[in-house]
């Protein structure tokens, strides 16, 4: 699979001149509001004609307006989960589950019924109208509906912004069980930054209707002097962990990753789970010693590799431990007062952790419980 | 005195069938025009609409007139109509319907607007990323959901239907069996001597058709609409 857009287009005083690859799995499209993220999935799906487009899909040429080339929405094959709803009131939930499935023949039927019900958990709704559904629920069963016409893209525009943050995190883990067991390439609009790091395997950094930045997601969120304003607060590094063993008796988890043992309270994922985390910059302290008499235990020696400019009072580190990129947001002053300068050994203290993600755990069936908040450890 | 003598109860049958063909008729250019005007943006919009509106505004008298000029035997599309297809209006019940269908038709056509104008062209969109072309998502998801208006617009004309007069006696006249609707029965009963007991009766009757299809259409439509609201 793969994806190619190229876009230039105007709207009143705002123009969008994006373009960018994709091989399959997860793309974020992240950015501020107003970035231009919903015109890109807007001009994929067919549904705003650009000044300038160029779209294609799995080689199959969908828009070019160099060449005139317009494939109406109804004929691209693809699915789009819009950030309201929009189910339709007039049908029960399986009636719009099955919608889609009208307009394709039977070899394009690709996607079993009971799949999605299950890998959605919507079974109990499907008698159910619509306007009855919480907004969660609904938001699910438009996710099963777009997934059910058997989209050889499926297009993901802020699902989830207006649910609350517990409602959230209780749809992610099915977000992730669709990228993984469906198969079916994902392009999904976000300005939230976890909901970023646990989904996404490649980031598309927009902001003002340009690209300002393309790559896996460890690279982009980790460049946290490029994210933009609003979303460096909570900004850091992501490493893959592995789950290496429980402590029942001091009710710790170790979890190893390259930088070395990260101890934190005990998780509810077995041994040998994968394991994505995100280190926030403004939780990693740096010491040019090793530190004694800390409450905090989680301490990594490191090499700095970079420090960042700019005249803001604070600055952020990026180091490497091991192989494993670490970014600590420290004030200016102390850059200074401690030396801390590229190939400087550090010493990096962990204060906290966030759990965005445990990935593929082995042999599950339902997804992993995340305890999606921030640990400190 | 409640007995309909055999004239009043043919005038009754020839309403109700006057009134249900100018609604089964008007219904798919209704809704077509109510599109129209909804949704599209075309040279001549206001002319059209002017157009579908003027009967609500002109003298009926004047409608059943301009009718007689186009459809009667002798008008521009009478005489075509009568020579290639062998359809006739003019002092036929056929006429009556007609009349009435033009009558009936700017309310018909409001009613069917304001529902189109209010459907959720979101809806419309998320269809078509699911597959569907324009036709299918006409059919699919803006029909249903516009259901409510159009079942509205119906009775709203039915009504107007079953008491047109103005029109109706102009273009084709008061003929027992054929064109005598009624209102038109009515208004003879008033002319002559004696008539009152029949008039009467036949306006209790008017009172009751005009009642039950109300009341058919409230409920009808609130079944509707609670499928729309999903309990």
């Amino acid at each position: 699979m793969s994806l190619d857009v190229a876009i230039v287009h105007r709207v009143g005083a705002f123009s969008l001149d994006a373009g960018f690859r994709s091989e399959g799995g997860l793309t974020a499209l992240f950015g501020p509001s107003g970035s231009g993220k919903t015109t890109v999935v807007n001009v994929i799906a067919g549904l705003v004609r650009a000044d300038r487009a160029r779209v294609e899909v799995d080689g199959d040429v969908l828009v070019d307006t160099s060449r005139r080339v317009f494939v109406p929405p109804h004929r691209r094959h693809l699915g789009y989960v819009f950030q309201e709803p929009r189910l339709f009131p007039h049908l029960t939930v399986r009636q719009n589950l099955l919608y889609g499935r009208w307009f394709r023949t039977s070899a394009e039927r690709r996607t079993p019924f009971d799949q999605v019900v299950d890998v959605l958990g919507i079974a109990p709704l499907l008698h159910r109208r619509p306007a009855g559904l919480s907004g969660g629920e609904k938001q699910r069963v438009a996710v099963g509906r777009a997934w059910l016409a058997s989209p050889r893209l499926l297009l993901m525009d802020e699902p989830f912004s207006s649910l609350d943050a517990a409602r959230k995190d209780e749809i992610l883990p099915y977000i992730e069980r669709l990228r993984d067991e469906s198969r079916i390439p994902i392009v999904y609009v976000s300005h939230d930054i976890a909901e970023v790091a646990r989904l996404a395997t490649q980031v598309v950094l927009l902001e003002h209707g340009r690209v300002s930045s393309v790559g896996t997601v460890d690279d982009v969120l980790s460049r946290t002097d490029a994210l933009p304003v609003d979303a460096r607060d909570d900004a850091g590094a992501i490493v893959e962990a592995r789950v290496a063993g429980h402590d029942d008796v001091a009710a710790l988890t170790t979890l190893d990753c390259r930088a070395g043992a990260l101890r934190l309270p005990r998780i509810g994922l077995p041994v040998g789970a994968t394991v994505r985390v995100r280190i926030r910059a403004r939780d990693v302290l740096i010491a040019v010693s090793p530190p004694e008499g800390l409450s905090a235990r989680n301490v990594m020696p490191a090499v700095v590799t970079e420090v960042g400019s700019g005249d803001s009072p604070a600055v952020d580190v990026r180091l490497d431990a091991h192989g494993d990129t670490l970014i600590a947001r420290v004030t200016r002053h102390s850059v200074l007062a401690l030396g801390i300068k590229p190939g400087r050994r550090v010493f990096a203290v962990i204060k906290a952790v966030a759990f965005d993600q445990p990935t593929r755990r082995p042999g599950a069936s339902a997804p992993a419980r995340a305890t999606d908040g921030i640990v400190e450890v | 005195m409640l007995t309909l003598s055999p004239e009043e109860t043919t005038a009754i049958r020839l309403s109700l069938r006057v009134a249900l063909w100018a609604v089964v008729a008007s219904l798919p250019v209704g809704i077509a025009v109510a599109v129209l005007l909804a949704r599209g943006r075309f040279w001549g919009k206001t002319a059209l609409e002017g157009l579908v509106y003027l009967p609500l505004v002109l003298p009926p008298v004047v409608t059943g007139y301009v009718l007689l000029l186009v459809f009667g035997r002798r008008g521009l599309l009478g005489a075509f109509l009568a020579e290639t297809f062998g359809i006739v209006f003019a002092f036929r019940w056929t006429g009556a319907a007609l009349a009435s269908a033009v009558m009936g038709f700017p309310l018909l056509v409001r009613a069917v607007r304001l529902s189109v104008e209010a459907v959720d062209r979101k809806l419309e969109a998320a269809a078509g990323t699911l597959g569907a072309g324009p036709g299918w998502v006409f059919l699919t998801v803006t029909l249903p959901l516009i259901a409510p208006g159009i079942l509205a617009g119906a009775v709203l004309a039915f009504a107007r239907s079953l008491g047109e007069f103005g029109a109706t006696i102009t273009f084709v006249s008061n003929i027992p069996g054929e064109t005598q609707t009624l209102p038109t029965a009515l208004y003879t009963f008033t002319q002559v001597p004696g008539g009152d007991a029949g008039a009467l009766r036949l306006s209790l009757i008017a009172v009751a058709i005009s009642m039950l299809a109300l009341v058919a259409a409230e409920v009808l439509g609130r079944r509707l609409a609670r499928r729309l609201e999903g309990a």
